[in-house]
């Protein structure tokens, strides 16, 4: 027997104090020699930015495993403060609220195994979250791009959307578009 | 490219109550019958207008998707403390003291285990420890109003706070959020991500309000709606609503023959 799911609501304008945590979107241990960060903008249909949305990233570990692990809102029982990560574990898990300039950004490892992280947006605005993809060039090689079903089945303008540009050897810009010409690819998982 | 011909502009601004409804009813006539979730393009909420796509979703049936795992929370997340949002200050908060408790499902009704519940709240007065809003309601120097925890093998979660207020927005003339407690839940995968809102049993304002009624079908907009259990009320401190979470979208461990069609 199938339970009916409770349904999709906006997460408002005030999730600000509760949601967003201090190293959300520093994922990678600090100083790993593999960090690569991944920035951009979300954007609205008419192309100005969203001060007021969140992106979570979720993505396997280096080794490939998708288990994740726990302490990405790492606490410390005595004052209740969120103290971070260890340094240690990788959680795959990531949350930055969009900046007053609507911009985005997290630091990570490349994902093992597969060549993209995944994400999810959430905004004042928008009454359910959506699903898209970020695909990492260099792990993006043409055998890759052939085996990715999801690559494959778009056509050339909409994959651009989902495939990040390198802008400097470990730094890759990812804008969001909402809605519009160039909106960006969104999934849905049924 | 799945065009529609979709107004340009957003509702204009200052509509009345009356108006909005009628939008509102609209909405619901042109909805597809028996959604679970609200249409993103949704004109009554009219902030909803440039940030929704306009293509198709792209179906994804690999199994072999990311997505089908989720993040992980554990011991080290959160603290004992952080289920109780009226013992995060000095004092005790203003307001009627409640408990929030339900369990989190995945849609064949497997209890969701030590997974993260994440809630946020205005205060007892209707406003919400964020500098942007500016509601003249008091803020109470006792009470931020957000809380966390993990479910229990049960999949069950409990949280201690105060019954928020109601607080007025800016969507329409005279717009009123009734009184809801923001909930974001993981499950298994991360597929199953959910934020949402809870509301109250017998809340005047839910028939007015385009966040709700955003969820067309009547049926799905009840499940939004939590219980007064006198059962789970405490004698002299606190009264108890029951809220049950079922989580939507294909999980880690999902068959064939647990989906439905």
């Amino acid at each position: 027997m199938s339970h009916a799911p409770t349904p999709s609501q906006t997460v408002g304008p005030f999730y600000g104090y509760a949601l967003p945590f201090p190293g959300g979107s520093e994922v990678a241990p600090a100083g790993h020699p593999d960090t690569v960060t991944v920035h951009g903008y979300v954007l609205d249909g008419l192309g100005s930015p969203v001060p007021d949305a969140i992106v979570e990233t979720w993505q396997p570990a280096p080794d490939g495993s998708r288990t994740g692990l726990p302490g990405s809102l790492r606490r410390d029982p005595s004052s209740g403060k969120v103290i971070g990560r260890d340094g240690v574990d990788f959680t795959g898990f990531g949350r930055t609220p969009t900046d007053a300039a609507g911009r985005w950004f997290v630091r990570t490892l490349p994902p093992g195994g597969v060549p993209y992280l995944c994400a999810a947006v959430f905004a004042r605005g928008l009454v359910h979250h959506l699903y898209t993809r970020v695909y990492l060039p260099d792990l993006l090689d043409e055998g890759a791009e052939a085996a990715d079903p999801l690559l494959q089945s778009l056509d050339a303008e909409r994959r651009a959307t989902l495939i990040a540009t390198r802008t400097d050897p470990r730094t890759y810009r990812f804008d969001i578009r909402l809605q519009g010409d160039d909106e960006t690819v969104f999934l849905e998982f049924s | 490219m799945t065009a529609r011909d979709l107004p340009a502009h957003p509702l204009p601004d200052g509509l009345s109550q009356q108006e909005i409804d009628s939008e509102v009813a609209r909405a619901q006539a042109a909805a597809e019958p028996g959604a679970h979730h609200p249409p993103r393009d949704y004109p009554p909420y009219r902030s909803s207008h440039f940030r929704h796509p306009h293509r198709s979703l792209i179906p994804v049936r690999d199994p072999e998707a990311v997505e089908l795992s989720g993040p992980a929370f554990g011991v080290t997340d959160v603290t004992a403390l952080d289920r109780d949002l009226t013992a995060q200050h000095a004092g005790e908060p203003l307001g009627e003291r409640i408990t929030v408790t339900g369990r989190v499902l995945d849609r064949a009704g497997r209890p969701v285990r030590g997974q993260l519940v994440e809630v946020w709240q205005a205060n007892a007065s209707g406003r919400y420890a964020h500098q942007l809003d500016q509601h003249p309601a008091p803020l109470d120097p006792n009470f931020t109003g957000f809380g966390r925890c993990l479910t229990d093998d049960d999949g069950g979660y409990s949280f201690t706070t105060v019954k928020p207020g109601a607080y007025p927005w800016r969507n329409h003339t005279n717009a009123w959020r009734p009184a809801h407690i923001h909930f974001s839940l993981f499950g298994t995968s991360f597929s199953q991500r959910l934020v949402t809102q809870m509301y109250f049993p017998g809340d005047p304002l839910l028939p007015y309000d385009p966040v709700i009624r955003s969820v067309t079908d009547q049926a799905a907009r009840e499940r939004l709606v939590s219980t007064y259990d006198h059962d789970l009320s405490v004698p002299e401190w606190s009264l108890g609503y029951r809220w049950d979470i079922v989580l939507d979208g294909p999980c880690a461990t999902w068959t064939e023959e647990e989906g439905d069609a």
